[in-house]
């Protein structure tokens, strides 16, 4: 218990710190407070929140497909949400904030419903074949999106949504994204059901769970946060996948025990990534989904040679 | 008690189970037996409410069970089956910790740990408590999970082929376990077996199916008539009485 | 397996010929429907793109054809392992390291050479991973397309780091597209698609051989590691000559193979090779004509190749899992 205390005061210490780093980063110096409350801060929470969230929905989206590699951005939820935002944009471009959030939450969930169908009928043994299909599905979803889109002169739009950016946060523009963290406190309500449905349709029936309910309640809380993401800093890939890797091979996947760490190391890894992308050209900066895709594309590949190396 | 009434079970257009007519696990260790295709496992699934049946129902204590909620069913029965690989890390005392979930639903009390500690220590996993499941051995793996069903606290205990995967000093190891389980714990237990062998020396109750009908159901002494046997395999089988209890040495046949 | 071959009409040769002259009609079609009055300049425009795209047909098809062959698998592709991703990294690269003037001093036959060189050494190096036949086939597949995205997110991250003019070159010289297919090239890729393709020709018989897999070929004599290095440098060629003409397009190659296969009826790589490039050939042409002409839509061809490839990818996945 108190080595769990400790390590949680230094993840702490460690996510004040980054906060600040990340704070204190910009053009301007940090002379007018203005400044700071207008868009240093927002762009510090937003980090923080879509961090958090997007590693815990990666953890869910884990437990649900009983399979350690995949995430939103590899089960096709956040091109489809993309493809939905596309839809209202192309139906009714005056739709409020709020229209485009709900349209691109139902397009997430239906786009994941029927990916989860699809991997049902497949048969291998193979576990990499479950995110394999995830990928080139998305593929399909993200070729879907770029046909519309260049056929509506919408390109450079979904260009922008598609690349994880935070440069543009503001306040009065990023408030939409506060709705993840009671998704995320809900997914923590839900852990121990998440983490029996990790343990299988059968398992978790004979304990008593109504897997489809909390399979879709799932689905329900994924498409949330990937359609807030979505909406309001861009898809980031790879966040839901590295880091409820590394988490569970120090805690395991006890939920209940490991997802809280799951969002502070989410929130942790993208602050990073978004420091690292604002200083390695400054005074420009790189979007963070460039910086996360090259590191989270490494950390995968490494993950992936460990399975393999262990057979 | 459950009691198996005129159920029916296809997959895709294929019949697996004829209309079978059962009342099994009034006490004791039932092992149901039947060459492959049989529709043993099928027929426990139904029974444990993991599959519903296309004709016919199923009464667990004089009820239904679609008239069970989950969770009632869940303190009622729990079903192993015979190789579990999870995908998701959980320490041995996590897990078998879950196995009370129907009792606690995610808040577990004091009478949950007693119980957590003495079927860990029933089961010999206690060293192994702050290991991940995954990374023990196929034996302590098969005791953690029954540990995990014991947590359970069921009356009921259904065992999908047991035996596969274990030599034959383990194999026997768990079939005197199951009877424990029947002596001490009181428990009523349903298996299927392969082994007529294993089935005749340690079940009170014999059922055999043979092409999703039951062909045989009574004790294991009946069963073991070279007759009977030859039936329901379709090849000769001589039985012979060793130490009282009726074997049968079809390895030459 | 053989005598069916013999029994089906038409058989292997005539289906070729049907497919070849199918190709003459799509190809004098895409030239000569509509021309309008500026029939020398319209000719010259589309005779460059339709040339383009036989090139890149014949490249991607062949390529694709060869290295299912040496890889033992009918779902693997030198896009899905990410080989265009690696060139177009490389292509920054040497931006990145020479700078935009440097860059473009050097002649493009030479600059691209540099690119498959590099590119070879890289391969090379990987093919001892994924050649060995002990790696899990699935895991190679995704390992590929983690692997592209990793060169992908590299790639992008080093246009952010160069200074914007030279970023300009960089567009120029080879974000090219089905609608902007980069000509400089043309001349040298025609060259090279032709030899390349001819040496995979010429070892057809020999392929049909590697198709049984590593020990039979050693079996039979062949000189295996050696051939596949062979084989695994013309794919590599041919790939970065498809990339540079028209930029990536992950599942033509996936498409036209199997199509090939199933129309030819054989597995004799003196049919399957061009079968392989007519229909490639068809494909393109095909798709381009229909987008352009028939339905006046100023997409690219290549949204619609991703759509109907990923489609086909899952449906073989599926397919091939309930066997």
């Amino acid at each position: 218990m108190g080595s769990t205390l400790k390590a949680g005061i230094v993840a702490g210490l460690l996510l004040g710190g980054l906060s600040i780093v990340s704070l204190s980063i910009g053009v301007a110096d940090l002379a007018s407070l203005d400044l700071l409350w207008a868009s240093r801060l927002p762009r510090t929470l937003a980090l923080v929140l879509t961090g958090m969230s997007l590693a815990v929905a990666g953890m869910i989206m884990q437990m649900i497909v009983q399979n350690r590699f995949v995430e939103p951005a590899t089960t096709g939820t956040l091109e489809c949400a993309a493809l939905g935002m596309l839809g209202v944009l192309v139906w009714n471009p005056e739709a409020s904030v709020f229209t485009r959030m709900t349209v691109a939450t139902i397009a997430a969930l239906a786009g994941t419903l029927l990916y989860l169908q699809l991997i049902r009928r497949i048969r291998w043994e193979s576990t990499v074949i479950v995110p394999l299909v995830g990928m080139v599905y998305a593929g399909i979803a993200g070729a879907v999106a770029g046909f519309i889109a260049f056929q509506e002169d919408l390109l450079q739009t979904l260009y922008v949504w598609m690349q994880g950016d935070f440069s543009a946060i503001l306040r009065g523009r990023y408030e939409l994204l506060w709705m993840v963290l009671p998704v995320s406190i809900l997914a923590y309500w839900s852990a121990d059901r998440f983490t029996l449905i990790g343990l299988g349709r059968e398992t978790s029936e004979t304990l008593g769970i109504p897997y489809r309910w909390i399979v879709t309640w799932g689905l329900i809380l994924i498409s949330v946060i990937s359609a807030s993401t979505l909406v309001t800093a861009g898809l980031i890939p790879f966040v839901g996948l590295l880091v409820p890797n590394l988490v569970s091979l120090v805690m395991g996947d006890n939920l209940r025990r490991a997802l809280p760490w799951v969002a502070l190391s989410g929130a942790l890894l993208l602050l990073l990534c978004d420091i690292v992308g604002r200083l390695i050209t400054f005074p420009y900066e790189v979007p963070v989904g460039t910086v996360t895709g090259l590191v989270g594309s490494a950390g995968f590949l490494v993950l992936l040679a460990k399975r393999h190396a262990r057979g | 008690m459950i009691v198996v009434e005129q159920v029916t079970r296809h997959y895709d257009r294929e019949p697996v189970l004829h209309a079978v007519e059962l009342r099994l696990a009034a006490a004791g260790l039932t092992a149901i037996i039947g060459p492959n295709g049989a529709g043993k496992s099928t027929l426990l699934s139904l029974i444990a409410g993991l599959d519903q049946p296309d004709g016919g129902q199923i009464f667990l204590d004089g009820r239904p069970l679609a008239a069970y909620t989950r969770r009632e069913l869940a303190t009622s029965l729990t079903m192993l089956r015979q190789r579990q690989a999870f995908n998701a890390r959980l320490r041995v005392r996590e897990l078998v910790l879950f196995g009370r979930y129907p009792h606690h639903q995610g808040r577990p009390g004091a009478a949950d740990y007693a119980k957590l500690d003495e079927v860990m220590t029933y089961m010999h996993v206690t060293e192994v408590a702050d290991r991940f499941f995954d990374q023990l051995s196929g034996g302590q793996q098969q005791r953690v999970l029954i540990a995990m069903a014991l947590a359970q606290d069921t009356p009921y205990l259904l065992l999908d082929e047991p035996l596969n995967n274990l030599d034959i000093p383990n194999a026997v190891a768990m079939m005197k376990l199951l009877r424990r389980f029947v002596e001490d714990l009181g428990k009523r237990i349903v298996i299927v077996i392969h082994d007529v062998n294993f089935a005749s020396c340690y079940s009170d109750e014999v059922i055999a199916l043979k092409d999703g009908r039951v062909a045989f159901q009574g004790n294991p002494a009946d069963l073991m008539v070279p007759k009977m046997l030859e039936s329901i395999y379709g090849m000769p089988m001589p039985v012979q009485v060793i130490d009282d209890k009726p074997v049968s040495f079809y390895y030459l046949s | 397996m053989h005598a069916a071959e013999a029994g089906t009409f038409p058989g292997p040769g005539h289906r070729l010929l049907l497919a070849w002259l199918a190709v003459a009609g799509a190809c004098s079609l895409f030239l000569f429907h509509d021309t309008g009055p500026a029939l020398d300049f319209v000719l010259r425009f589309r005779g460059n793109k339709l040339w383009a795209l036989v090139l890149v047909a014949a490249a991607v098809a062949s390529a694709t054809l060869v290295f299912q062959t040496i890889s033992h698998n009918r779902i693997l592709t030198p896009e899905i392992v990410g080989f265009d991703a690696l060139y177009i990294f490389l292509q920054t690269l040497l931006v990145f390291c020479l700078g935009g003037t440097g860059f473009s001093l050097i002649a493009p036959e030479l600059k691209w050479l540099m690119e498959v060189i590099l590119m070879l050494g890289v391969v090379l190096f990987l093919g001892r991973v994924f050649l060995t036949g002990r790696t899990s086939l699935h895991l190679l597949v995704l390992g590929g397309i983690i692997v592209g995205i990793f060169f992908r997110s590299a790639s992008s991250l080093m246009q952010r780091l160069i200074n914007p003019s030279d970023f300009v070159v960089l567009q120029d010289s080879y974000f090219a597209s089905f609608n902007q297919v980069n000509s400089e090239l043309l001349a040298v890729s025609t060259v090279i698609v032709l030899l390349a393709t001819g040496c995979i020709f010429l070892l057809r018989n020999e392929l049909d051989v590697l198709l049984l897999g590593r020990e039979t070929s050693l079996g039979l004599g062949i000189r295996h590691a050696t051939r596949t290095r062979q084989l695994l440098l013309l794919v590599t060629v041919l790939i970065s000559i498809s990339t540079a003409l028209v930029g990536p397009i992950t599942f033509l190659g996936l498409i036209v193979v199997h199509l090939a296969y199933r129309v030819t009826g054989s597995h004799a790589h003196r049919y399957v090779i061009p079968m392989a490039i007519a229909i490639g050939i068809l494909f393109l042409v095909g798709g381009q004509a229909l987008l352009e002409r028939v339905f006046n839509l100023e997409t690219q061809l290549s949204f619609i190749v991703e759509f109907i490839g990923g489609i086909f990818f899952i449906w073989l996945l599926l397919r091939g899992s309930r066997r």
